[in-house]
């Protein structure tokens, strides 16, 4: 076997080992070693893919020294490997983003526990991605569930706390549902490894056994994966976890939380139950009707919020019912449409996160919509960030936004009896996308009259720059060349099955 | 009051002084008590008509239900729908529970070559008599290397909640905490050394019987919260601080990782591994398993206590 079929496993240890040594080191220490992980694994995950993309199929590797089903094991194709050098870049771009802002918002003395948090959720992460066993899936789904609840209330003012309480009920009740799925498909395949139940599912389909707990089985865990990614009636811990939280804390919930939980879906619903026979079940129909749903009941919500943070954490409830939408096609196109706007959204939703952050602090600190005018002049870095961010999450050319709702576009169109509402109501959230983001745009760049606030300068912000420079560059590189993307993911879908 | 004897040789009898006990009078450990008739508690109408309609009066407050009738209408309507709604989970729940393979058949689908091959040459693979502690740390050690994570981001979890900041010491109300009761102390004498040994009994049988680190570290953090409670923390502290925990936690888990890790590299490249098996049923058998069950027992003690003690007081 080849050395770098090690990495994946290299990736999950290293970061769930960092979060252990982080637990002893001082925080300045714990900081370096979480920048230094992410980034070590970035590149393990990067050689990994280019390594894969050479290959051409992907490879399962065994946790320990017996064979599947007996013993665990993980799996990386093109797509894991993809995620999660994905995954560390967001990450590591989000925590140089809010690095200031933690010194402000948590005390000194919790700095080292926010990195073993940070450590445990990149692994987790990690785990969730490349992962070929449900019980695995699940016992990484918990971790993943608790160190976002710490995440969240790390900035001890009062609604972080009732934020993190809601969050951890919604999400708990998530991991439940998804646990009682698990239960009934173990008692009707009798396996936990992916390869095996889905075997053993096409038999149950062909055979015409069991049907009624198949059914709930598979509802069972898309509802609580659904309530944990936030699609659209159950968001609501949402906004105010995403709104008061630190600001690393809300970019990484927001862009790769809710997305480990939506890519531990796909991998269920190809490695698990089969594309096929998903699609022949009613439940894409649900989740379809829940997207469109999402979609417009965010933006509404989103509109009338005269709060910055909050307006852009109920975008995410749209943005997510995107995603929902492009699996409620039923079709592959579909799909990667769906795969390719979890990382666009990933990607734009975290830069304005750490962009509106620039935007407030030059404003005394206030999220009101009244006090951000001109802060755009006040903070250029910042301003210029949040609007490439508003653009590609409007859709125009150029920025990752419009390709995916190009690739939505083109997925409707082949499916029948789908695709007038999906068209319609692609049209009408692009418009309450641009009413909201186009409001804010304006007003950052509405001259203010005689403003109290003073401006803030490159030299006193270097890293927070810089950090908004790559994040653009994320953007603009998944809008200019989609094309390379667009391949990878295909490939690695058809990888999948 | 003996009639038989004279009220001076009475006093003198062993019935005289345990009836002086039983009522209080006198105890063998703190000599003569004085007693006195508690006072007798009053309380306030007033205030307990306050409490009483405190509920609504917060609800009024923030809610001001009385002119909110959209409030009232979503109140009741929460009511009844979440109701429903459970009824109905129930009931799907139930109406599949019904639908599914019958328990005790052996056609069933978890009858299948995983327990087959776990039961037949699960010892001979792990070492282990104990068939689950052969599975949960050998067959499947990556879901119990990722578990016992799970309990330590639960600590650090609890830690950010319940830890004291800087400058907020004076919320320290562990000088609230009563001290010293004899009973307590003289039962934990005798109880937190059995307990100890039972627990470590547990932790070291793992492999050979019922047991292992997650149940028997659950009986030595027990006793260590009864050696709190009983001695306080100044004599915990002696030997049990933050500090401990920190490090005994971050030994446990880093041996448990890397000697995972060297299990899983060996094994997913097909490499020999130099770790023994022994024979099976000695104390000294089963490879990892012994080693990797006291580590997690050690985790799984030190954060119960953990647990209690930030209760407790917001820190070690």
């Amino acid at each position: 076997m080849n050395f770098i079929c090690n990495f994946p496993f290299f990736s999950i240890l290293l970061s769930l080992f960092s979060g252990t040594i982080c637990s002893v080191l001082p925080a300045k220490a714990a900081k370096v070693v979480n920048r230094v992980v992410i980034a070590v694994i970035g590149l393990l995950s990067a050689i990994l893919l280019l390594y894969l993309l050479s290959v051409g199929e992907p490879f399962v590797y065994w946790m320990g020294h017996f064979p599947a089903p007996w013993g665990n094991e993980i799996r990386a194709g093109v797509l894991e490997a993809g995620m999660a050098l994905f995954f560390c870049i967001i990450m590591y771009l989000s925590m140089a983003g809010g690095a200031h802002k933690l010194y402000d918002e948590v005390d000194e003395s919790k700095h080292n526990l926010y990195y073993i948090l940070v450590n445990l959720l990149l692994s987790s992460l990690l785990a969730l991605v490349y992962t070929n066993d449900m019980f695995t899936a699940y016992v990484f789904v918990e971790i993943n569930t608790i160190s976002a609840c710490g995440l969240i209330m790390i900035r001890q003012v009062g609604r972080t706390i009732e934020a993190a309480v809601r969050y951890m009920i919604m999400s708990l009740l998530g991991s439940g549902l998804l646990l009682f799925g698990l239960c009934i498909m173990y008692d009707l395949t009798g396996h936990l490894l992916m390869s095996n139940i889905k075997e053993s599912v096409g038999l149950l389909v062909a055979n015409g056994e069991y049907q009624i707990p198949l059914i709930v089985s598979i509802a069972l865990m898309c509802v609580g994966l659904c309530i944990k990614s936030a699609l659209f009636p159950f968001h609501a811990w949402l906004p105010d976890a995403y709104g008061y939280s630190t600001v690393s804390s809300a970019a990484i919930l927001s862009s790769l939380v809710s997305k480990g939980y939506i890519f531990l879906l796909i991998k269920i619903i190809y490695r698990v139950i089969g594309f096929d026979n998903f699609n022949s079940t009613r439940i894409i129909d649900v989740l379809f009707v829940f997207g469109l749903m999402g979609m417009i009941f965010g933006s509404i919500s989103a509109i009338r919020e005269n709060d910055i943070r909050r307006m852009i954490a109920f975008s995410s409830v749209a943005q997510i019912g995107y995603i929902y939408m492009g699996f409620g096609m039923g079709t592959q196109t579909g799909m990667v449409a769906s795969v390719y706007h979890i990382l666009s959204h990933a990607a734009t939703k975290s830069l304005l996160f750490i962009a509106a952050i620039g935007l407030t602090e030059v404003s005394g600190g206030s999220r009101k919509f009244a006090d951000l005018t001109g802060a755009g002049y006040r903070n250029k870095w910042a301003g210029v960030a949040f609007t490439v961010g508003s653009l590609s999450m409007v859709g125009i050319p150029l920025f990752s936004g419009f390709i995916s709702k190009l690739l939505f576009a083109q997925a409707a169109v082949q499916v029948e009896g789908k695709m007038l509402a999906s068209l319609i109501v692609l049209g009408i959230s692009t418009v309450l996308n641009a009413v909201y983001f186009m409001k804010t745009v304006i007003r950052i760049y509405t001259a203010a009259k005689d403003s109290p606030y003073g401006g803030m300068t490159f030299g006193k912000m270097k890293i927070y720059a810089i950090t908004l420079i790559f994040f653009m560059l994320v953007n603009v590189l998944l809008g200019v060349s989609s094309q390379p993307v667009v391949d990878l993911i295909w490939q690695g879908l058809t990888m999948f099955s | 009051m003996s009639k038989k004897k004279a009220p001076e040789a009475y006093q003198k009898t062993f019935s005289f002084r345990f009836f002086r006990w039983i009522s209080g009078e006198k105890d063998p450990y703190l000599n003569e008590i004085e007693m006195r008739p508690q006072a007798e508690y009053h309380v306030d109408p007033e205030a307990v008509l306050r409490r009483e309609k405190e509920h609504d009066a917060i609800l009024d407050k923030v809610y001001d239900t009385e002119h909110n009738k959209e409030l009232k209408l979503f109140h009741s309507l929460y009511e009844i729908t979440s109701v429903l709604f459970c009824i109905f989970l129930i009931a799907l729940l139930l109406i599949t529970v019904s639908y599914l393979p019958a328990v005790g058949t052996v056609t069933r689908p978890v009858n299948n070559e995983v327990a087959t091959r776990y039961i037949e040459d699960g010892l001979e693979e792990t070492g282990a008599i104990n068939i689950v502690a052969g599975m949960i740390l050998d067959y499947r050690a990556f879901d119990t290397l990722g578990e016992s994570h799970v309990l330590f981001v639960a600590t650090i979890t609890v830690l950010i909640l319940l830890r004291l900041n800087k400058g907020q010491e004076d919320q320290n109300d562990r000088i609230f905490e009563p001290k010293n009761d004899a009973i307590l102390q003289l039962v934990a004498t005798f109880l937190v050394p059995i307990i100890m040994i039972f627990g470590i009994y547990i932790i070291l049988n793992g492999h050979l019987g019922p047991g292992g680190g997650f149940s028997g570290g659950a009986v030595i953090g027990a006793g260590l919260v009864l050696y709190l409670n009983a001695f306080g923390f100044a004599k915990t502290e002696r030997f049990f601080t933050e500090k401990t925990y920190k490090w005994v936690c971050f030994f446990s888990l880093s041996f448990y990782c890397l000697a995972k890790s060297y299990s899983f590299y060996t094994g997913a490249n097909q490499l020999h591994s130099v770790i023994p098996k022994g024979t099976p049923g000695a104390i000294l058998s089963s490879g990892l398993i012994l080693p990797l069950n006291i580590a997690v027992g050690l985790v799984v003690a030190c954060t119960i206590y953990a647990f209690y003690a930030m209760f407790r007081k917001g820190g070690f």
